[in-house]
């Protein structure tokens, strides 16, 4: 029973951690995406991926300051968004849907590769570039803190406090501007183009701009896990995280400002609460060896996760706070 | 050791030329293939091999101890004798030195299991004679109880002599091999989406678990890979079967919409993929067959009979389904399926049906496909996850939903991917098949010989 409670702990900190921001992030960017205007957008970790070496890059490789990364990371998710759009926005959604997966698999091995090693340290990628920013914590970064229960070190808490902030901002940026006449289109659009067509409205450069935006907002995600790790690996940019983004996406509710971020924390929860559960369970002889050993642990969680994005869209698909009618899309 | 005169008799009535050493086990197949290409063997490229034969050292080998073994031998100079062998621990405390024997052969017992640097002596080879690619020094990682054959690939010059492979030509080759490969698999994908209009993205793990089976029958299984590709070419049918009729159908009787549909093969994907890593696990490894193949000169390219049969298989197969579609009912029925399903269906066509031979077709070509990928490849977890990107790049190029598009635009896609590596590193060159989707997209969004109605 204590490793069970041991098990909601550290669940439990994975519910605030730096991991659910991640995933809260990439989630609001595919919420202005997905949810909003019904662009299919599968490769939302390439521009995380890109956030996160925006800064690596700069601060390892160029020497540029902290703050400058961040802006070159901003600047990579907006070029990387209008060289995806460019091509495919005027076209069926699914063929958006096929060139950003490539297009997010293309760049991870890009970035990996060996000729790419002097600018992305190929394979083991970069680190050290977070101090400037974890030097700004207005207590000792290294200290360690009890907050009921969970130990966070001065570092992560610094890290977990903006990115709270940052999902704030974003979700109260895309609450207002859902609201506003920009909002009303970009639905519209998601509902049928063609009517939008009809009044007028410019629906390429609509759809331009939801993808613009929401890429930004993944890049921020991307950020937040290259500090808080403070390391920036290819490898970690794996196209399963777009889809752990998505699973946490319509567990929410998509088309709600809140459906993601309460997602991606519960989904956070549940993944670390089975992991952490399931070892233990195995660790004690309930579940034998033979069907499971420790080492699958890892996998069986995509394999859940899989599981449940299939049966929550077949059988949920407005998730928990959602609207039924606003998710029901088709592609065209 | 009933092997010992196999192998003899492999030599003898092979070519006298640059020979390696071929495992015991498949050293009678392996005769017959080479004595079929003899004049082309005499021009071969490679001219040495080392493998160790651990039947034929019984001293080594039935006193259960680790060993690391190995022969040195060119085809121009023979076996070379006399030549000092060092190995080291990986720490870099010697262990023993040899000289090879007059037949070029040495092992040297090693303490126990765990890796070890073997060294030869560059000064003491004959001239004419070089050390490869692979240098002087190997690590080799020894198992228990085993005596690890250790391969210097040494060159002698002979690569130089006559024929010879113009890169170009060879990476042509190449790229239709695996064109053709893409092709077989992206097929099934192509029908599916014409038909059902479903961008199937689990279509990936019908390529894997296809090769997963045919591993396990063929490596666990002990059954001959031919017989064994044909037994997982049924398990895929029956798992493309059962996706139709576990999922797609119900679903499509929901009025489960595309994109849904589209999210929900996704979830499918990640579910078969990691489950297969869980079952099969996250290494890779190839088939019980067909491995030791040395490579066969056709003058401006080179070749393994393996790859060969896979271009051999790819055509025969593809023509196959070509003629269903053109001649058959069925075929014809896919076809107006896939034109028009509601014209289509009243006029008596079973559209269910037609579906559902499409899902099966798909996925025993995947299997197929997916065999051949991971008899180029190895077999591993996530082989048919990477394929699928190249597949919608070459099913994209084509036209989405055309058979045929299928087929020329994976050739396109394998054969620009394998070029590419002419101009840029060989570990990025995914990235130009998936550049060159996205510039097809630009120029001509419907594909090669899609129709400009499907693309919205």
């Amino acid at each position: 029973m204590s490793e069970l409670l041991d098990a909601f702990a550290i669940a439990g900190k994975a519910f605030f951690g730096f991991q659910a921001i991640f995933f809260a992030l990439l989630a609001i960017g595919i919420n202005v995406h997905f949810g909003y205007t019904g662009l299919l957008n599968f490769g939302q970790i390439a521009f995380a991926m890109l956030g996160g070496f925006g800064i690596a890059i700069s601060v390892s490789m160029w020497g540029l300051p902290f703050w400058v990364g961040v802006i070159v990371g901003v600047a990579a998710a907006v070029v990387l968004a209008l060289l995806l759009g460019l091509p495919t926005l005027r076209l069926r959604a699914d063929y958006l849907s096929i060139v950003t997966i490539a297009a997010a698999e293309g760049l991870r091995l890009l970035f990996r590769s060996v000729s790419a090693t002097p600018v992305t340290g190929g394979t083991r990628g970069l680190s050290a570039f977070n101090a400037d920013f974890i030097n700004l914590a207005p207590w000792d970064p290294a200290g360690r803190h009890q907050i009921l229960g969970t130990s966070w070190s001065g570092g992560e808490l610094w890290v977990a406090l903006i990115g709270w902030l940052l999902v704030t901002v974003f979700s109260l940026l895309v609450w207002q501007l859902m609201r506003s006449p920009w909002g009303r289109v970009v639905k519209a659009i998601r509902e049928d183009e063609d009517a939008v067509r009809a009044l007028g409205k410019n629906v390429y450069a609509y759809k331009m701009q939801a993808l613009v935006l929401g890429g930004v907002i993944g890049a921020f995600g991307g950020m937040v896990y290259a500090v808080a790790t403070g390391s920036a690996i290819p490898d970690q940019y794996q196209n399963a995280n777009t889809f752990l983004a998505y699973a946490a996406l319509i567990l929410g509710g998509a088309a709600r400002v809140l459906g993601p971020v309460i997602g991606s924390m519960l989904l956070l929860f549940i993944l670390q609460f089975a992991d952490t559960g399931l070892r233990a369970l195995i660790d004690n002889g309930v579940i034998p060896e033979a069907l499971l050993s420790s080492t699958d642990v890892a996998q069986i969680r995509f394999v859940l996760v899989g599981l449940g994005l299939m049966l929550l869209l077949v059988f949920r698909p407005q998730g928990i706070f959602g609207d039924r009618r606003e998710v029901m899309l088709d592609a065209r | 050791m009933t092997h010992a005169p196999q192998r003899a008799r492999g030599h003898g009535e092979g070519s006298t030329a640059g020979r390696g050493q071929v495992g015991t086990s498949t050293a009678r197949r392996r005769s017959r293939w080479l004595r079929s290409r003899r004049p082309l063997v005499l021009t071969l490229l490679l001219a040495a091999f080392t493998m160790a034969l651990a039947m034929l050292m019984p001293g080594i080998a039935s006193a259960a101890n680790e060993a690391v073994t190995g022969t040195l031998q060119t085809s121009r100079s023979g076996p070379i004798a006399g030549v000092p062998v060092t190995v080291e621990t990986a720490a870099g405390d010697p262990v023993d030195t040899a000289e090879t024997d007059e037949n070029g052969r040495f092992a040297v017992p090693v303490p126990g299991p765990g890796e070890y640097e073997v060294t030869i002596d560059p000064e003491a080879l004959p001239d004419g004679v070089e050390l490869g690619d692979r240098g002087e020094s190997l690590t080799v990682t020894v198992g228990p109880n085993r005596a690890q054959p250790v391969l210097f690939g040494l060159a002698d010059g002979t690569s130089n002599a006559g024929g010879g492979s113009v890169e170009a030509v060879q990476l042509l080759v190449d790229g239709i091999r695996f064109g053709l490969l893409i092709a077989v698999c992206a097929v099934g994908l192509s029908l599916i989406y014409g038909t059902t209009g479903l961008t199937n993205f689990a279509h990936g793990e019908l390529v894997t678990i296809g090769a997963v089976v045919a591993w396990y029958v063929n490596v666990q299984g002990g059954i001959p890979l031919i017989p064994a590709t044909i037994i997982a070419m049924i398990v895929g049918a029956a798992v493309g079967a059962l996706n139709e009729l576990a999922i797609w159908r119900p679903l499509r009787r929901r009025g489960t919409g595309l994109v849904a549909a589209l999210v929900v093969s996704i979830g499918l994907s990640m579910l078969l993929r990691y489950l297969v890593q869980i079952v099969y696990g996250g290494f890779s490894s190839p088939y019980a067959d067909y491995q030791t193949q040395r490579t066969v000169d056709y003058g401006v390219f080179t070749m393994t009979n393996r790859s060969l049969a896979s271009i051999v298989i790819s055509v025969v197969v593809l023509v196959l389904v070509a003629l269903m579609l053109q001649r058959t009912t069925i075929g014809k029925a896919m076809r107006a399926v896939a034109d028009n399903r509601d014209l289509a269906a009243s006029s008596g066509i079973d559209v269910n049906r037609v579906i559902l031979v499409v899902w099966m077709m798909g996925g025993a070509l995947a299997t197929l496909g997916g065999v051949l990928l991971g008899l180029s490849d190895q077999v591993q977890w996530d082989m048919g996850f990477r394929l699928l990107l190249l597949m919608f790049a070459g099913v994209t190029l084509g036209g989405l939903g055309t058979a045929y598009g299928a087929l020329v635009g994976s050739l396109i896609v394998g054969v620009f991917v394998q070029m590419s590596t002419l101009v840029i590193p060989s570990d990025v060159k995914y990235v130009g098949g998936l550049l060159l989707l996205i510039v097809i997209l630009v120029l001509r969004p419907q594909g090669i010989l899609g129709s400009r109605a499907r693309i919205g």
